[in-house]
C-alpha cells in the first residue's frame, strides 16, 4: 500500500498541534514566567504551550503508526467562499451600508452550493434582507445605516 | 415551603409578556432546528448567541434555553416519521419509533414521545429547583483550590466522556485553554498572544469562536457531499394512544426520566449517551426483547424521557457552579458572560430574577412544545422540504450581522473567518470542537484559581491534594482518566457510542 502521509489523520493532526503549540510558546518567551508563589503573564501559557506540543507528538507518531486517513473530501472551494462572505461583509458594512453588504454576502456564500440558480439566489436574497431589516433594524433597534447614501 | 415560594417568584418573572414571547420564540426556533437535518442546537444557539447580546438578560436565556430544549423535542419528529434523526440524542428513537410509523402508528409515537418528553422535562426542571439551591451554597464555600480542582475535573470529565478520540479531545481542552488567554493578563496588564491587533487586548470574542468553530465547519462539512433527494412525508391519523399503550409506558418514562437527569449533570455526557443507555435498559428489562426494533413503545418512551431528562438536569453545573459540561451548556455560559454575569454560585443570589425566571420558563416552555409538536406536526414535516442551499446562506447572514452588532467592528468578522478555516482543519482532522470551547470558556477562570491558590499556599502545590474537597475533585479526576485508559472499559465505550450514533453535544 502506498503510504499517503498528506492524508494521515493523525498525522496532520498532531503537527497542526506541534506548530501552533511551539508558536504559542515561542511568544510566550516575551513574557515574565515567575514562579509558582507568584506566576507571572508567561507561567499559564508556557504551561500549557508545553502540553499542547507534547499531545501533538503523541497523535502525530500515533498517526504514523495507524495509517488512518482523512475522512471524504475537503471542501476548500465552500470553505474559501464562506471564509470570503464573512471577510467582505465585515469590510463592506464599515463602508457602503448594510443592504449592499447583504447582497454581496448572500452572492457570494451561494456560490458554495452546490447548485447556484440565479433566480433562487435573488428572490433568497430580497426575502432575508427584508428579514434582516424587520429583525435587525426594527425589532433589534441595531444602529446601521442602509445604504451608503444615508 | 421556600422552593415553592421561589417557583412563585419565577413564574411571575416568566410569565411576563415579553418573557413568554422569547420563551415561544425560542422553542418555536428549537423545534424547527430539531425537525431539520444538518442544522443541530450547536450551530444554531453559536449563530443567534451574537443577537442575544442586543437583548436583556432575562429573555436571551430564556430564549436560548428554549432552543436547547425545544431541539431535543423536535428531533424525535423526523425521527418517528422518516427515520431521519434531526440531531444525535434522537438516533435512539428511529429504531423503534420508525418501525411503529411503518406499521400505521406515528401517531401514538409522536403522542407517547412527546408526552415522555413533558413529562421528563418537568421532572428535570423540577430537579433543577430543588439541587439548584444546595449545590449553589455548598459552592460558595469553596476556594480557589476548590474552584481549580473542579474546573479540572470537569474538563477531563467532558473530554474522557465524550465521543471519538480522547487523546485529542484532551488536547482540544488545552487549545481552548490557550485561546482563552488571549487578551490582557488581568494581573500584570500585559497584553498576550494579541499579534499587536488592538481588538484583541480585550480577548477574543466567544462569539466569535462559537460561530467560527460550529457554524462555519458545520456548513462547510455539509457543503462537501451533494444534496440528498427529497424526503417522503406521510398522512398522520389519530393521534391518540391507547390506553395499553399509556399503561406500557408508563414505567419507561420513570426510568428514562431517572437515567436522563443522572448523565444530564455529568459532564461530557448529555443526552445522546442517555437516551442510548435508556433504549438499552429497557430492552434488558422487557420480558420479550425480541419485539425492540419492530415498534416497540418503550422503545420510544424510554430513550425520549431520558434526552429531554438530560437537556434540563445538563442546566445544575453551568447554573449553579458556573462550569459547563458540554459545548451546548458552554455556549449558555457564554451567552451570560456577554451579557455582563459573572457565571457561577452567586448568580442565584445575585440575580434570583434570572435563575427562578429561567426555571419557571422551562416549564411553561416544555408545555408549549406539546401543543407545537402534537396539533401542528404536519407543519414542521413541511419544513423538511426547504433545500440546504437555501437554509446555508440565511445561516451566515444571522452569523455576520450579529457578530458585527457587538463591537461595530469589522475585525470580529476577520477573526470569525479565521476561526472558521481552523474549526473545519479541526472538524476534518476528527479533532471534537466542543471540549475546545470549555476550556476556552474555563481558561481565564482556570488561570485566576490556579493564582489565587499557589497564592495562599506558598507557591506550594500540594494545596490541591490536602484540602478535602480538592482532592476528592483530584481523585475523581484521576479515576475518570485511569478508567478510560484501561482498555476494556475504552472498548465499551466506543460500541456504545457507535450504537447510539455519537454523541457531538
Amino acid at each position: 500500500m502506498k503510504v499517503r502521509l498528506h492524508e494521515n489523520k493523525d498525522l496532520l493532526a498532531g503537527l497542526l498541534m506541534v506548530c501552533i503549540g511551539s508558536i504559542a510558546f515561542y511568544m510566550a518567551l516575551d513574557y515574565p514566567f515567575g514562579s509558582a508563589l507568584r506566576m507571572g503573564p508567561g507561567y499559564f501559557p508556557r504551561v500549557l504551550a508545553g502540553i499542547f506540543v507534547a499531545f501533538g507528538i503523541y497523535v502525530a507518531l500515533r498517526g504514523l503508526r495507524t495509517g488512518e486517513m482523512v475522512q471524504g473530501v475537503w471542501g476548500w472551494k465552500a470553505l474559501t467562499l464562506i471564509t470570503l462572505s464573512f471577510w467582505v461583509f465585515g469590510w463592506l458594512m464599515d463602508r457602503i451600508g448594510l443592504i449592499p453588504s447583504l447582497v454581496v454576502l448572500f452572492f457570494v456564500s451561494a456560490f458554495a452550493g452546490h447548485e447556484f440558480k440565479l433566480k433562487e439566489v435573488i428572490i433568497l436574497t430580497t426575502v432575508m434582507i427584508v428579514f434582516a431589516w424587520a429583525v435587525f433594524i426594527y425589532g433589534l433597534g441595531m444602529p446601521y445605516r442602509l445604504f451608503w447614501w444615508d | 415551603m421556600e422552593i415553592f415560594n421561589n417557583l412563585i417568584f419565577g413564574f411571575g418573572v416568566a410569565l411576563s409578556l415579553q418573557n413568554l414571547i422569547y420563551c415561544f420564540v425560542g422553542v418555536f426556533v428549537g423545534t424547527a432546528i430539531g425537525v431539520l437535518p444538518g442544522v443541530g442546537p450547536l450551530v444554531t444557539i453559536a449563530m443567534l448567541l451574537p443577537i442575544t447580546f442586543n437583548l436583556p438578560p432575562i429573555p436571551a436565556l430564556i430564549m436560548l434555553s428554549g432552543i436547547y430544549y425545544g431541539s431535543q423535542y423536535g428531533g424525535s419528529t423526523t425521527s418517528i416519521l422518516m427515520n431521519l434523526p434531526g440531531e444525535t440524542a434522537s438516533v435512539v428513537t428511529c429504531i423503534d419509533g420508525y418501525q411503529m410509523a411503518r406499521q400505521g402508528r406515528a401517531g401514538p409515537a409522536l403522542a407517547i414521545a412527546a408526552i415522555s418528553s413533558f413529562f421528563a422535562g418537568c421532572v428535570g426542571t423540577l430537579l433543577i429547583a430543588m439541587f439548584g439551591p444546595p449545590i449553589a451554597e455548598m459552592a460558595l464555600k469553596f476556594g480557589a483550590p476548590e474552584y481549580f480542582s473542579l474546573m479540572l475535573m470537569a474538563l477531563i470529565a467532558a473530554a474522557c466522556l465524550s465521543s471519538g478520540d480522547m487523546v485529542k479531545a484532551l488536547a482540544m481542552v488545552v487549545f481552548g485553554l490557550l485561546l482563552g488567554i488571549i487578551g490582557t493578563d488581568v494581573n500584570s496588564g500585559m497584553a498576550r498572544y494579541s499579534f499587536g491587533l488592538p481588538e484583541l487586548t480585550d480577548g477574543m470574542g466567544f462569539t466569535v469562536v462559537a460561530v467560527g468553530l460550529f457554524a462555519v465547519s458545520e456548513i462547510v462539512k455539509n457543503l462537501e457531499s451533494p444534496e440528498k433527494g427529497e424526503v417522503f412525508t406521510s398522512k398522520i391519523k389519530n393521534i391518540m394512544p391507547t390506553f395499553a399503550d399509556l399503561k406500557a409506558s408508563a414505567l419507561p418514562i420513570l426510568r428514562g426520566t431517572g437515567i436522563g437527569a443522572f448523565f444530564g449533570t455529568l459532564p461530557g455526557t448529555g443526552p445522546s449517551i442517555a437516551s442510548f443507555s435508556a433504549y438499552m435498559l429497557e430492552k434488558k428489562s422487557a420480558k420479550d426483547p425480541s419485539r425492540f426494533g419492530k415498534g416497540a413503545i418503550e422503545g420510544v418512551a424510554g430513550p425520549e424521557a431520558a434526552n429531554n431528562a438530560a437537556a434540563q438536569t445538563a442546566f445544575i453545573p453551568t447554573l449553579t457552579l458556573g462550569i459547563p459540561g458540554s459545548g451546548t451548556m458552554a455556549l449558555m455560559l457564554g451567552a451570560l458572560t456577554i451579557q455582563g454575569i459573572a457565571p457561577g454560585p452567586q448568580v442565584m443570589t445575585a440575580k434570583p430574577d434570572l435563575f427562578w425566571g429561567l426555571i419557571a420558563s422551562m416549564w411553561i416552555g416544555n408545555a408549549m412544545l406539546v401543543i407545537l409538536n402534537l396539533p401542528l406536526v404536519g407543519m414542521w414535516v413541511q419544513l423538511l422540504k426547504i433545500p440546504y442551499r437555501w437554509l446555508f446562506p440565511s445561516i451566515i447572514m444571522f452569523c455576520a450581522v450579529g457578530n458585527y452588532s457587538i463591537n461595530n467592528s469589522a475585525m470580529d468578522l476577520y477573526l470569525v473567518g479565521v476561526m472558521g478555516i481552523l474549526g473545519y482543519v479541526l472538524v476534518k482532522l476528527d479533532c471534537p470542537p466542543a471540549p475546545l470551547i470549555l476550556g476556552f470558556v474555563l481558561g481565564p477562570l482556570m488561570e485566576e484559581n490556579l493564582r489565587r491558590a499557589l497564592l495562599i499556599s506558598r507557591g506550594d502545590p500540594t494545596v490541591f491534594f490536602t484540602r478535602p474537597i480538592s482532592l476528592g475533585f483530584m481523585i475523581a479526576a484521576i479515576l475518570i482518566l485511569l478508567t478510560m485508559i484501561l482498555p476494556a472499559i475504552r472498548k465499551k465505550k466506543v460500541e456504545a457510542i457507535v450504537a447510539g450514533g455519537g454523541d457531538k453535544l
